[in-house]
């Protein structure tokens, strides 16, 4: 993306998108060790937002409190709150059930991680746990799922058959198709690329650049060259904290912070 | 050079102690074979046992045997894969867990007799069973128990964590996530523990001649089914009965010499039933895993 003139950049930041979701002093603990140090900041609405930083500074922990994963495992713990618009939820209340948070949010891991089911059956898959009954609906959700996420074509003759007969790059896509296929308000995607090679690594890209048509994207990368062709906004994090988070195009190249400056012209991390 | 030499030796060591164990199996079942192969006919499958060594058959005790792995699978399977999916996908890690898991590997470890004393003053007595092919199930569902539930949990740690965290990504329950991931991908594991286990409970004499099996039995437990309705009926799982190593204990506490061979022959077929229950088991782990890769 070219650089905006900044009269242009004051304009961007005035007309800000609705906020989806929002962290508000968020902590987390993993047992004793304080992994998040109170984080607050915004996620904009059909927009990407990219979370950077350097390995172990708590972006993909960060990105799992969304869809509050770490109550999957004992020991952990949140502090503050992620409000989820347009209900004004708080996703940590103790007293709201996990699945019913990951019941509107939607993820894609790192690694490909395809059931080892008919490629059919892992798209419907979310539809079959939410008790959809009609054989109709869940084939035309599936179909429609698997054009959102540009794997139709390539695999609509294949349907019945094992997903991981698929490439690396085919197995992601089905990935998104699967969260795709539950209509999610936000899509997290832990490093969703960083398994596969350039070619499949493109694609998921452009897919992500049309999918932010209807659906929030927050998305944690390693690499900063990403980070800056998907996003729209970026916070760049270290040891725990928020650094920097502004509009994208701003912050690789005005950053504010000395050391988000570092970090983005590769002197360290 | 001295390096080399150690290896060798060890390779050596290792070959002899290999070959202790296969040729002891080898020696013992080729001469139970040739003792009992001769006695081997379709009158020794059903024929009862006799005072004539030369007529006496095996009827009552492979269908003994039979009846009570029936029973014995119906108690054990859902029991200890229910409790090895509890321990790996619902229960929190604790103290409580731990003293669960320590318990689990001595019950394997216990000696099989007790477990007979247990069900003689348990199933027998207490619940007034009595001597039956009911009390002799349920006593070596216990027994194989730990087997069962050891074998699942293997099985369910084998799944790559990505696939519940993809599971419940997608918004499932504990429930669903078990029913559609966590049971179909560990069947095979699940499957072959069930089958090593049966094996062992097939060959167990102990306990079940501790709660009573008759050594001599020359009739059948009532059918399973009948003519009239409801069809079918339970009445044989309260029925006295004997298994194939009672009969073949039996047998070799005779003095005459004919009788010596009725029992190789009967080991022999209870060697080759064993055999058969592992080779099924490793089968059905190579299909059931055909179709799963991560």
């Amino acid at each position: 993306m070219a650089a905006l003139p900044s009269a242009t950049q004051h304009q961007v930041v005035e007309a800000l998108p609705a906020t989806k979701a929002e962290a508000r002093g968020l902590s987390f603990y993993y047992g004793d060790f304080q992994a998040l140090k109170g984080i607050s900041m915004p996620v904009h609405e059909r927009q990407v937002t990219a979370l950077i930083g350097p390995s172990g500074c708590g972006k993909s922990t960060f990105l799992r409190c969304f869809n509050r994963m770490h109550d999957l495992y004992p020991g952990n713990r949140y502090e503050g709150e992620i409000i989820l618009q347009p209900d004004n939820t708080n996703l940590l209340a103790g007293s709201l059930d996990p699945i019913d948070v990951r019941m509107r949010i939607g993820m894609v891991f790192q690694k490909p991680n395809p059931f080892p089911k008919t490629v059919f059956e892992n798209v419907a898959y979310g539809l079959r746990v939410r008790g959809e009954g009609s054989r109709r609906t869940i084939e035309e959700k599936v179909e429609q799922a698997l054009h959102d996420a540009a794997l139709w074509d390539e695999v609509k003759d294949r349907l019945r058959q094992p997903a991981y007969n698929l490439s690396g790059g085919q197995q992601q896509r089905l990935c998104i198709a699967r969260a795709l296929a539950t209509d999610p308000e936000l899509l997290l995607f832990d490093e969703p690329t960083s398994a596969l090679d350039p070619i499949a690594t493109a694609s998921i890209e452009e897919l992500m650049h049309d999918l932010k048509k209807r659906v929030t994207i927050l998305i944690v990368t390693h690499n900063m060259q990403q980070a800056a062709r998907v996003s729209d906004f970026t916070a760049y994090m270290y040891l725990g904290e928020l650094v920097e988070f502004g509009v994208t195009d701003e912050v690789f190249i005005k950053p504010q912070k000395k050391q988000t400056e570092d970090y983005i012209t590769g002197r360290f991390g | 050079m001295r390096r080399k030499h150690q290896d060798v030796v060890f390779a050596l060591v290792g070959i002899v102690a290999l070959m202790i164990a296969v040729l002891t199996f080898l020696a013992l079942f080729v001469n139970m074979a040739l003792d009992g192969l001769p006695r081997l006919d379709w009158q020794f499958f059903t024929n009862f046992p006799s005072r004539r060594a030369a007529q006496a058959g095996i009827l009552s005790a492979w269908v003994g045997s039979t009846l009570v792995m029936v029973v014995t699978a119906f108690f054990a399977v859902p029991l200890g894969v229910a409790a090895g999916v509890y321990l790996e996908e619902y229960a929190r890690k604790n103290w409580v867990t731990d003293l669960i898991e320590i318990n689990i590997t001595n019950l394997a470890g216990v000696p099989s007799i007790v477990y007979g004393l247990l069900a003689l003053g348990l199933f027998v007595y207490q619940f007034g069973l009595g001597q039956s092919i009911l009390s002799a199930g349920l006593t070596l569902a216990l027994l194989i128990l730990p087997v069962v539930i050891v074998a699942t949990r293997e099985a369910i740690r084998s799944i790559p964590q990505v696939i519940r965290e993809g599971s419940y990504a997608l918004g499932a329950t504990r429930w669903q996530t078990v029913r559609y991931h966590i049971l179909p991908y560990s069947s095979a594991g699940i499957l072959t523990g069930i089958i090593i286990g049966m094996a062992r409970a097939i060959g167990e004499t102990a306990p079940i001649i501790t709660i009573g099996a008759l050594t001599f039995i020359a009739f059948l437990p009532p059918a399973p089914v009948k003519a009239e309705p409801p069809f079918v009926s339970l009445d044989w799982v309260m029925s006295p009965f004997t298994v194939m190593p009672i009969q073949m204990f039996n047998w070799t506490s005779r003095p005459e010499a004919a009788f010596q061979d009725n029992a190789a022959a009967a080991g022999f077929v209870l060697v080759i039933m064993t055999l058969a229950m592992n080779a099924f088991a490793i089968w059905l782990r190579y299909r059931l895993r055909r179709n799963i890769k991560w």
